[in-house]
């Protein structure tokens, strides 16, 4: 008796290559379409506006500040939720991803409330003013991109063996020691993944910045709210050249990212 | 010496009760029983890395069940040696006596003294990542007694190991014992090992802990 002919493999990977492609496809096609519209005067006109400039600036800073207050809560949450079992975690785990689930207007909303109540208010009289000022920027993309972070320094220590920590333990330190010295070099990866992470969601935040801070020019206007203020007065080429350098950054991002960090972990 | 005293472990589905056994000072002992019968978690209590329910852990004559295992004197080589990925062999042999920050010739001669008896002089500068199964059973075994421990903890330290290299780390488990001094527990279910390295064999069988030969 003879074994059936096998049938080609060739239908079954055109049938997914087809389907798979459709959204390849797409984004391709936004990339390339984004690119063919503008020119290298309209770019050079957009680089040479000064509220353009300001806005690159502000969201230079904004976005490295976010991201640097995101990695220094991120590492110790996501360690307490990766390592230790203590009541409330799973509140806490879930109280977490909100800002990852919150309509970003809900988020921008949230803390324009917060700011207004008796404690915020407070603070801003006497310590500094947050609401529609640089602060409120950084909080903004702060609130959401920590999440981020919290999320990737979680996976990250999930994957780092918890005996490297016992053994550094058995050697003579301590659980803080072991932890500077073992557990945290570590993470490195893990650390520079949930920063650039972090720093390409703040870039990419509009939403909360818009409601808390508004979008004045020279004041609070970052990348993001410069595509809005240019598309609002009908100045199509300043928006896409900011698009472009927005893409051009978001690519950077990922392929350090990928670079680095945790590509097959589900998280990019 | 080791003396474990009536000990209970609770760990989830998994019990131990009333373990008791003893292993006087500079005695090399090798436990043996089957595979799931607890004999990691009794060296991990012993290390102070699992916190018994019951009973008591002594070392050279102290109590020591309530001592967190940076200050138990025990070096201790995991099954899978669980080496510091990010540091070099020396740094991983060094760790230690880098933690009590001993003076840095010190640690720069006990590093090349471990080295030469391991054989890993030619390894120490590489990074504790693909070495082979034998090579990093050597660099745990290194960085477990380069401070000196009274009482070392060896989880089938030649389990993952082939037999030329088995035959190499019984060689050096028996100097270890002989110019070190050290009162040894060595787990293991291979009779082959128990007869090379055990001065007194122990039995952990149904929870309980028998001598079953000493010599």
């Amino acid at each position: 008796m003879t074994a059936p002919r096998p049938k080609s493999d060739v239908p079954f990977y055109l049938c997914l290559s087809l389907l798979g492609g459709l959204y390849v496809g797409l984004v391709a096609a936004l990339l390339v379409a984004d690119v063919a519209y503008t020119s290298t005067v309209d770019l050079g006109h957009v680089f040479a506006s000064p509220q353009i400039r300001a806005a690159i600036w502000l969201s230079l800073i904004s976005c490295s500040a976010a991201a640097i207050l995101s990695v220094w809560v991120a590492v110790p949450l996501g360690y307490l939720l990766s390592r230790t079992r203590f009541p409330g975690r799973g509140f806490i785990d879930l109280l977490v991803d909100v800002p990852i689930l919150l309509p970003p207007l809900v988020v921008g909303l949230s803390l324009l409330i917060l700011f207004q109540m008796p404690p915020g208010a407070w603070f801003q009289r006497n310590v500094f003013a947050v609401a529609y000022a640089v602060p409120g920027v950084v909080l903004a993309q702060f609130a959401v991109s920590a999440a981020f972070a919290v999320r990737t320094m979680r996976v990250t220590f999930d994957q780092i063996d918890p005996r490297t920590e016992d053994i550094a333990r058995t050697l003579g330190c301590s659980r803080a020691q072991a932890f500077w010295l073992v557990t945290l070099p570590e993470a490195r990866r893990g650390i520079l993944t949930a920063f650039t992470l972090a720093w390409a969601r703040a870039l990419g935040e509009f939403g909360p910045i818009l409601v808390f801070c508004g979008a004045t020019r020279m004041r609070t206007e970052v990348l993001s709210t410069s595509v809005f203020l240019e598309l609002s007065i009908g100045n199509l080429e300043a928006a896409l050249g900011v698009s472009l350098l927005m893409i051009g950054v978001a690519v950077f991002v990922l392929v350090i990212t990928r670079a680095f960090g945790l590509r097959g972990t589900g998280l990019i | 010496m080791i003396a474990v005293e009536g000990l209970s472990i609770r760990q989830g589905e998994f019990a131990l009760d009333g373990v008791t056994f003893t292993v006087p000072t500079g005695v090399y002992a090798v436990l043996m029983g089957q595979t799931g019968s607890g004999k990691t978690t009794l060296l991990e209590a012993i290390a102070g890395l699992r916190r018994p329910t019951a009973g008591r852990i002594l070392l050279a004559g102290h109590d020591v069940t309530q001592f967190p295992p940076a200050i138990r004197n025990v070096g201790y080589v995991p099954q899978d040696a669980v080496l510091f990925k990010t540091m070099t062999v020396w740094e991983n042999i060094a760790f230690a006596l880098n933690v009590r920050k001993t003076q840095h010739s010190e640690v720069e001669s006990r590093v090349r003294e471990l080295a030469e008896l391991l054989g890993l002089s030619g390894l120490l500068e590489r990074r504790a990542v693909g070495l082979s199964g034998g090579e990093a059973q050597r660099v745990a075994l290194g960085r477990a007694i380069a401070f000196r421990p009274a009482v070392l903890l060896l989880d089938e330290p030649l389990n993952a190991v082939d037999e030329d290299t088995r035959d190499r780390i019984v060689e050096l488990l028996r100097g270890v014992r002989t110019e070190h001094k050290m009162t040894v527990l060595h787990i293991t279910h291979s009779n082959a090992e128990a007869e090379l390295l055990g001065e007194r064999i122990l039995r952990f069988d149904a929870g309980r802990v028998t001598v079953r030969e000493e010599r």
